[in-house]
């Protein structure tokens, strides 16, 4: 039996319906895919607000003994910085080369952006290297570790997501001007990591 | 009756992409888990019998009662109400045919069975952990180490799931919606489902932080948490209850929803106050982010901190109100079914009446210190959870029984199962307001002679709700198999899940979706009220 005879009350005639008939495929409904990613990153992003709030109530209550006040290196990581913003840009000039259709320059501005990326991982890593606290000496070594390394595996996961992009790109046909969400999604969530580097360098360097 | 499309059976043990198999798959899923922690709590109570700790060890009681909240909290309530029924419903009644991501619904759904039998598989391992479902430090920091961190790998892993799928959720409603299908047109278990996936986006990934640094306290050596390290316990419970009590909400909102799916349809009545309800659930999302600390009164929180939190927790009471009102005003009059469906919606109503009245009085600084920890909260927690939301999931499996499978459920033993569990349930929790009022402490295999009496009392309505489960099995399985077929639409409902074959085919509906823009028109004509109803139905006319 099918039914779908509808109830009286609901309009069996509704003007839109008939407007627009629904085509009885889900593969024709909008691609949603960016709005999904968005939701996820504010999810992500939650997780990073937690640790700050984290971070910030140890900062209040919390008291660090004598000889663990230590004055952070700023140069390297204003730098690193720089170099983290520079590559949302450089990312954002790869967006604008492939909404031109010129692939070729598309994937010089990906390859520069993971070049800046693993520049700002390098960065870390020699500050890591250098700096006079370890892991468990104290509640701001602590701290400061896990949030820069929480964001670190974002910059590399980033970065790695650039790597697959920019192989895709160079595929024939792959990203259109009209069609790329794998381009759109590894540029969304690199800015991402970005803004959320901003706030983390001004609340453990600068604050 | 003509059904369109058989799922092959061996499709709900696989990886598919339909929402309807996924939303089963949720289903059986977590009542197994459910089994496996209702065992638990019948050990709980078994050892409870006896002032003295004589049916298990000490330890091994504190690695039971762990395992019991964390499986009935994360492996049943949660993936049910909100994976099974969202996943079932969520697409019909935006007029998809399936989810927005399926390959997303899906991994979501499969990271499940492995958190399940991981979280299982720590007893056998070392032991499990034993520091509650809370997992509060320096306790959980203390205990053995593998079970703990087993169980954080596994709490990450429901996490992770329940993530995946409140970005579905929101996509799918948000997103989804059929041409025509206006926003405040849809089913109120969308927006229920829309609260709650919000809820997730924002509280989840906050447990998942504390949890990673947590489990870096245990196996790496950091004092994040631990004060002799110069760490800060208090930040984790923060941390942890900004998700927990949220999850409160993750647990109990969808089950309003479904609530007020199964009322009007059962009571021949439109919903009332359907905005309202929208507006009660919206309320109920913002301020169920802001009260989690009257979970933390004893913590040493600060006077401002314990004000503020009494009194957002007692806004909370006005929108949840409103929604009671409005379920009894939409069982008013109506021409009312007393079948299960309906019955156990109604015990809900009362258990969870009963929970909220607790629920505010917790909330009140002098009362919660001086019943903080006993077994006060957890009569009041039960009834919020047990009697609220797992009422709420029988219903709701009576009322969709039929379309899932096809086949009606006995009506007899239906009523005989809820009889059974709402008598077991409240001999069970009743009793332990007054355990709890009296100081008897919770999480303990140990307890003071003079509770003797009453622990035994509640042991037999543990009994009792064990024996519950009984009927309902049978009548499941023997329906299933020889039920009497239901047709396409049973209730005479008006929602879009009943305008297909029952089973539904693949894609929801052979034609396209049905646009209901009324989606609680009941009361009319049509549906042949009597006489004596006839005043509350012209009532709703005139309203409307």
């Amino acid at each position: 039996m099918t039914i779908l005879t509808q109830r009286p009350t609901a309009p069996l005639s509704d003007p839109l319906e008939e407007a627009q008939p629904q085509a009885p495929a889900h593969s024709h409904h909008p691609d949603v895919r960016l709005f999904g990613l968005i939701i996820f990153l504010v999810a992500d992003g939650m997780t990073f607000a937690g640790f700050f709030a984290a971070y910030l109530t140890y900062r209040a209550v919390n008291p660090l003994p004598v000889n663990a006040e230590y004055e952070l290196e700023l140069l390297l990581p204003a730098v690193n910085t720089l170099v983290l913003l520079a590559s949302s840009l450089t990312f954002h000039r790869g967006s604008k080369a492939l909404m031109a259709s010129r692939m070729a320059t598309c994937r010089g501005w990906l390859l520069l952006t993971a070049a800046l990326g693993a520049a700002f991982m390098a960065g870390q890593m020699w500050e890591y290297f250098h700096l006079p606290f370890g892991l468990t000496d104290n509640l701001f070594a602590s701290t400061f570790y896990a949030l820069t390394g929480f964001h670190g595996l974002h910059v590399t996961l980033g970065a790695m997501m650039m790597l697959i992009v920019w192989w895709q790109a160079g595929r024939k046909g792959y990203f259109t001007p009209e069609n790329h969400f794998g381009f759109e999604a590894a540029e969304l969530y690199w800015h991402f990591v970005d803004g959320v580097w901003v706030v983390l360098f001004a609340l453990l360097y600068l604050l | 009756m003509d059904v369109q499309h058989h799922t092959p059976w061996h499709e709900y043990f696989g990886f598919s992409l339909d929402h309807k198999v996924i939303g089963i798959q949720y289903l059986v899923t977590g009542f197994f888990f459910y089994l496996v922690g209702g065992t638990l709590a019948g050990m709980i109570r078994v050892e409870l019998v006896t002032p003295l700790s004589d049916f298990m060890a000490r330890d091994t009681y504190n690695q039971v009662l762990t395992l019991h909240g964390t499986i009935m909290i994360f492996l049943w309530i949660v993936p049910v109400v909100n994976g099974a029924f969202g996943n079932y419903l969520v697409p019909f009644y935006v007029g998809a045919r399936d989810m927005a991501f399926p390959r997303l619904n899906a991994v979501a759904f499969w990271m499940l069975p492995p958190a399940g039998f991981l979280l299982l598989s720590s007893y056998f391992i070392g032991g499990a952990a034993q520091s509650g479902w809370t997992a509060y430090p320096p306790l959980s920091i203390t205990t053995p180490a593998v079970g703990q961190m087993i169980w954080i790998m596994s709490v990450l892993l429901l996490g992770g799931s329940s993530i995946f799928g409140a970005v579905n959720f929101i996509a799918t409603i948000l997103k989804l919606r059929r041409p025509g299908l206006g926003l405040f047109q849809l089913p109120m278990f969308c927006w229920a489902m829309l609260g709650t996936s919000v809820l997730v986006v924002l509280a989840t990934p906050v447990l998942a932080g504390a949890l990673i640094l947590l489990s870096m306290d245990i196996v790496a050596g950091t004092g994040f948490f631990n004060p002799a390290l110069g760490g800060n316990a208090v930040v984790y419970q923060h941390l942890f209850w900004f998700y927990s009590h949220p999850a409160v909400y993750i647990m109990v909102l969808p089950a309003f929803g479904l609530v007020s799916e199964i009322l009007p349809i059962h009571a021949r009545k439109p919903l009332f106050g359907y905005r309202s309800m929208i507006y009660s659930i919206l309320g109920i999302v913002f301020l169920g982010l802001i009260v989690w600390a009257h979970h933390m009164f004893t913590s040493g929180t600060p006077p401002w901190m314990r004000l503020f939190f009494t009194i957002a927790t007692a806004i909370i009471a006005v929108p949840t109100g409103i929604k009671f009102f409005n379920w009894l005003a939409t069982l008013w009059q109506g021409k009312l079914a007393l079948n299960s469906a309906l019955l156990f919606c109604c015990g809900f109503i009362f258990n969870f009446v009963f929970g909220g009245i607790t629920g505010v009085a917790l909330a009140q600084v002098p009362f919660d210190v001086h019943v903080h920890d006993t077994y006060f909260v957890v009569a009041h927690f039960h009834y919020i959870v047990f009697g609220g939301t797992v009422f709420v999931i029988f219903a709701a499996i009576y009322h969709w029984f039929p379309k899932m499978s096809g086949r009606l459920l006995n009506e007899h033993l239906g009523r005989l199962h809820c009889l059974l569990s709402f008598l077991g349930f409240n001999i069970c929790f009743f009793p332990q307001h007054w355990l709890g009022l009296n100081g008897m402490p919770r999480r303990v295999a140990e307890y003071d002679p003079q509770f003797q009496l009453i622990n035994q009392i509640s042991s037999v309505g543990a009994l009792l709700l064990a024996i519950s489960t009984l009927p309902f099995l049978i009548n499941v399985v023997w329906s299933a198999w020889k039920g009497a077929p239901a047709g396409d639409n049973p209730w005479r409902a008006c929602t879009t899940e009943w305008l297909t074959s029952s089973p539904p085919p693949v894609e929801n509906w052979l034609r396209e979706a049905p646009l209901v823009t009324e989606p609680y028109d009941y009361g009319s004509v049509e549906d042949a009220m009597p006489v004596t109803t006839v005043r509350g139905r012209e009532l709703w006319s005139a309203g409307r």
